[in-house]
């Protein structure tokens, strides 16, 4: 494999990793902080439970995605320097700003929010939270603004065969990164909603399996306790009932939010990246309909061998243009359109090392458009069909005992993951061979693009690369197992894992054997609550 | 006169500055686990010293990446394409210790909390150390080439400014954790760290200064060489009244001493930032390696409002957290069961069950 491909590989598994961490610290952040402001203004004691609980693995969880982005901050320059000089002058300011707008706020007040549980008031430790969550949605704006940049490049003129920042206002208002941020916020919320619901269904579950919870005569449950059990005492019901019902409501305005916005960006998309749109659809020939499935050879070099199975005349046309009549362009005309324009072999500069004068793949790799569009749109729906099933089958309170259904809902967690990386897995390498796409914008910039085969760094050697490429692999795997099962063991403990003093309380009672006291707000008086 | 790159120069400097005063002592504390706690109790209280901000404090290096990125890209492209290798090894440093941190506790395991505390040791070790060597060749040079990468092959950036920038800033980051502990911990670790301060601090600090004479004598101006001037005396200051027994001045004595030193070091550099070592016609300067104007400008306006606001915020941090931690806060760690009935029953009802050592 040459630095290229080497380098590839690497910009995807970092930050596919990255991007699993994410999500769930957007979706998790927002709602725990909704649910301390219900505790603040309530005052019950349920909502301090999973306050706590929801926020431990929250932290678990968030602690990755800080380790995991330095990495991609610093690997522009590493791995990808005549990049980082090409598109420096525009593309460094949203990264800048969101080191300096949002990382600042986001791990400052995470930090006064973790550790000042005793030490602010309770409003102000509440309004940390709420910083550190509104932190978090601008350090997507700033990064989705930076990625949008290089979907379709805006605000800037060529200089010296340099793209330089123009017009400001247009790069931080670019159509594209307007729809995008909204998409990916739906699309961390149904993370967090998947996580809630397949959590707490185990919870759930497993109080009825222990024969804590029992079913009364009117099919309604009748929450009990085990007061032997650390934190299993009636209100835990509460906890996991709530948490269930607000992950699936969660999981299914995601759903409804993706799908909306996720519209719009397919209009975009139809503009500004036509290649893209066909290779989403493996649409070889002008006018092809949406198909549900594609069978074939998607990966080959011509269309000829692409069959779709089952195909439904008027949806492409409504994704791109929305209507039912537009002749959506196919890859065969697309790709000699291309050609005319950005020529069929890359030129015979220095920069593209023994890739010059290669000749230019426009298609990209079809098996992973198509199916990372399906695959998309597929598990976000599955989740948010889960949910609204879950919500049915619980609206008596009443869980079903099956241990397959439970295992299911917890599996289920990983489908908005799946979603999440197949969109972005859809959207990078659907940009191919560009690292900058064009924008073909007839008022102007067309010139300013980039192959990516230019993009990674001359002076660094394939070794150096793979280096980096096995030594960052192997550590997120086994970072990957050890986060992993810290949130399976906290989530085993329920609650009390998160709230030592419900463990006491249990203790307390199985030694007085009074049937458990009232769970307190907090126990000590020591500085360091929730500490290290 | 380049107004805007020297005023964004001059940013940068501020930030790695920022980034070493206040990184430096969390980076030393992590060390010190090894060095200088002596049980699992004390080597939670140095943890806790330093857990509400050091997450903030990391953000200080991003921000100066990220401002590096903006306002300079040929200066950042080449920096961290020539420097490939140290700077992967800076990353996994920073990752094992990011995560060493949150979840060294999360498992009541003896042997899980010490393999985390070697990560957190190690971790900060390597991450000073790399980033001290970073900075002592962007000051000092690489070998590059008129596009500004690297010749020669991964290793060609190691010659003997690296190891002393590498140790610079380690040495400064644990004399100022010293002192940094002796300002928020109370009891023994405090005594004894004021002590190790007393001790250590003419040692700790040669290397810095041997780097900026380095750079004078390279590229140093009269109003450097003062400054490197002002550097000794902050250090002499720094020993002389943590000798005796103060612990708040002689923190803010090495706080001028960083700066002081930086100051010289960048202020000599000017207005190259990234010397080649191969051609002089290929440096990269403030002028030549820059974003456009009007890059700049957008961005000033923004860190004019934004950096004092940061300052601000973090400022009131320190102040929230500014009692000091003892022995005697740290609360016994506790592990836990799984909330499954059966198995807490069958398991005995003993307290060993719920409060025990359940973390295997
Ligand atoms: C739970 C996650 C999730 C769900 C359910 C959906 N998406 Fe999505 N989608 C993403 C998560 C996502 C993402 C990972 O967040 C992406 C990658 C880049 C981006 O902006 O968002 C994305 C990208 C993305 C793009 C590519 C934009 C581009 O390349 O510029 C399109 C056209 C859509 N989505 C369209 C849809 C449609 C029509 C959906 C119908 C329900 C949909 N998405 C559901
Ligand atoms: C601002 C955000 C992002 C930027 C600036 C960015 C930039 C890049 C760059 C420079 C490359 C390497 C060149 C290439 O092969 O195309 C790349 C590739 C890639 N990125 Fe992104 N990316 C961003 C977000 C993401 C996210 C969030 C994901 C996924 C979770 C992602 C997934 C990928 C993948 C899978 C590749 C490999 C594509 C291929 O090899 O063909 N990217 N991206
Ligand atoms: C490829 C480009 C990316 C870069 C350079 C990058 C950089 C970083 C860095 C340095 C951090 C650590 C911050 C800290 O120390 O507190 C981080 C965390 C974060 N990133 Fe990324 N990131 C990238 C992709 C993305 C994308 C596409 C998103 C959002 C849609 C995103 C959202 C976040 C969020 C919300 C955090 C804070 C929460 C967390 O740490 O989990 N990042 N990122």
């Amino acid at each position: 494999m040459d630095a290229l491909e080497i380098a590839r590989w690497q910009f995807g598994i970092t930050t596919v990793y990255h991007f699993m961490m994410v999500p769930l610290t957007i979706g998790l952040g927002l709602v725990v902080a909704i649910i301390q402001t219900l505790w603040y203004r309530t005052g019950k004691p349920e909502y301090l439970r999973m306050t706590k609980f929801w926020g431990k693995l929250f932290l678990i969880n968030f602690i990755m995605g800080v380790a995991t982005g330095i990495v991609q901050e610093f690997q522009f320059g590493m791995a990808w320097s005549e990049y980082s000089r090409f598109v420096g002058d525009v593309f460094g300011a949203p990264l800048a700003l969101e080191a300096l707008l949002a990382f600042f706020v986001e791990s400052t007040f995470l930090g006064l929010w973790i550790f000042g549980w005793k030490q602010l008031k309770r409003g102000v430790h509440l309004a940390c939270l709420w910083i550190a969550v509104i932190g978090s949605l601008f350090s997507a704006y700033f990064i989705i603004v930076a990625n949008s940049w290089m979907q379709h490049p805006v605000g800037v003129e060529m200089i010296d065969g340099r793209p330089v920042m123009t017009d400001a206002w247009a790069v931080f208002t670019n159509n594209t990164a307007l729809v995008a941020v909204p998409h990916t916020l739906f699309g961390a919320l149904g993370v967090a909603g998947a996580f809630l619901l397949g959590i707490a269904w185990y919870h759930l579950w497993r109080r009825r399996h222990d024969g804590i919870d029992t079913v009364g005569a009117d099919g309604r449950i009748i929450p009990g306790e085990a007061p032997a059990v650390p934190g299993r005492d009636k209100a835990d019901y509460t906890v996991w009932m709530r948490s269930l019902r607000i992950g699936a409501v969660v999981a299914m305005i995601s759903f409804g939010g993706t799908a909306l916005t996720g519209d719009l960006q397919g209009k975009l998309m139809f503009e500004q990246q036509p290649m893209k749109m066909a290779a989403a659809e493996a649409a070889c020939h002008d006018g092809t309909g949406f198909s549900v499935l594609s069978v074939g050879n998607l990966g080959g070099k011509n269309c000829d061998d692409i069959v779709a199975v089952i195909e439904v005349p008027g949806i492409l046309s409504y994704l791109a243009k929305g209507d039912f009549i537009t002749e959506v362009k196919g890859v065969n005309s697309l790709l000699s359109e291309y050609q005319e324009k950005y020529g069929t072999h890359l030129p015979d500069n220095p920069l593209y090392g023994d890739r010059a004068g290669k000749e230019i793949q426009y298609v990209p790799v079809m098996e992973v458009t198509y199916w990372g569009f399906r695959m998309m749109i597929g598990f976000g729906g599955i989740a948010a069909f889960a949910a609204l099933l879950a919500l049915w089958v619980t609206r008596k309170g009443v869980l079903p005992q099956s241990r397959w259904l439970m295992r299911l809902a917890v599996f289920g967690i990983l489908a908005p993951f799946g979603a999440n990386s197949a969109g972005w897995i859809f959207t990078e390498m659907g940009r191919q061979p560009f690292v900058v796409a064009p924008n073909p914008d007839p008022s102007g910039i067309d010139q300013v693009f980039m192959f990516t085969a230019a993009a990674v760094s001359p002076g660094v050697s394939a070794a150096e690369l793979l280096t980096s490429l096995v030594v960052l692999t192997a550590i997120y795997a086994v970072l990957l197992v050890v986060e992993v099962r810290l949130l399976v063991k906290y989530v085993r403990g329920g609650v009390a894992s998160a709230m030592p003093e419900l463990a006491h309380a249990a203790k307390d009672s199985r030694s007085k054997d009074d049937g458990g006291t009232p769970p307190s707000a907090g126990s000590g008086d020591d500085v360091l609550a929730f500490a290290y | 006169m380049e107004t805007l790159p020297t005023i964004w120069f001059i940013a940068i400097a501020v930030l790695w500055t920022g980034y070493l005063f206040l990184e430096g002592f969390d980076l030393g504390v992590g060390m010190l686990m090894k060095l200088f706690a002596r049980n699992d109790t004390e080597r939670r209280v140095l943890l806790n010293t330093i857990g509400p901000v050091w997450d903030g404090n990391e953000v200080w290096l991003l921000t100066a990446a990220g401002a590096t990125f903006a306002a300079f890209p040929l200066w950042y492209a080449s920096l961290f394409s020539a420097l490939y290798l140290p700077l992967l090894l800076v990353l996994v440093a920073l990752i094992f210790r990011a995560v060493a941190f949150e979840y060294r506790g999360k498992v009541d395991s003896e042997r899980w909390r010490t393999r985390w505390d070697w990560a957190i040791a190690l971790g900060s070790f390597f991450a000073a150390f790399g980033v001290g060597a970073a900075l002592a060749l962007t000051t000092t040079g690489l070998p590059l080439d008129a596009n500004g990468d690297r010749d020669g092959g991964p290793f060609a950036w190691f010659n003997g400014y690296a190891v002393l920038g590498g140790f610079a800033v380690v040495l400064f980051a644990l004399v100022h954790a010293l002192a940094f502990l002796a300002l928020k911990s109370d009891g023994e670790v405090r005594h004894r760290a004021r002590r190790a301060f007393v001790r250590w601090v003419p040692f700790a600090v040669l290397p810095m200064l041997a780097w900026s004479v380095a750079v004078q004598l390279q590229a140093g101006k009269p109003w450097t060489w003062a400054l490197a001037a002002v550097a000794v005396l902050a250090a002499a200051a720094a020993w002389r009244l943590a000798s005796i027994g103060g612990e708040g001045r002689p923190f803010m004595a090495l706080a001028v001493f960083i700066a002081a030193s930086a100051a010289s070091i960048f202020g000599a550099a000017y207005p190259v930032v990234l010397p080649s070592t191969i051609d002089p016609a290929f440096n990269l300067t403030v002028a030549n390696a820059s974003s456009s104007d009007y890059t700049l400008g957008l961005m000033s306006i923004v860190a004019a409002f934004g950096l004092p606001l940061v300052i601000a915020y973090q400022a009131w941090t320190y102040w929230v957290f500014r009692r000091r931690v003892s022995v005697d806060h740290i609360p016994a760690a506790h592990g836990f069961l799984p909330a499954i009935a059966s198995k807490v029953l069958a398991g005995g009802a003993g307290d060993g069950a719920a409060h025990g050592k359940a973390g295997h």
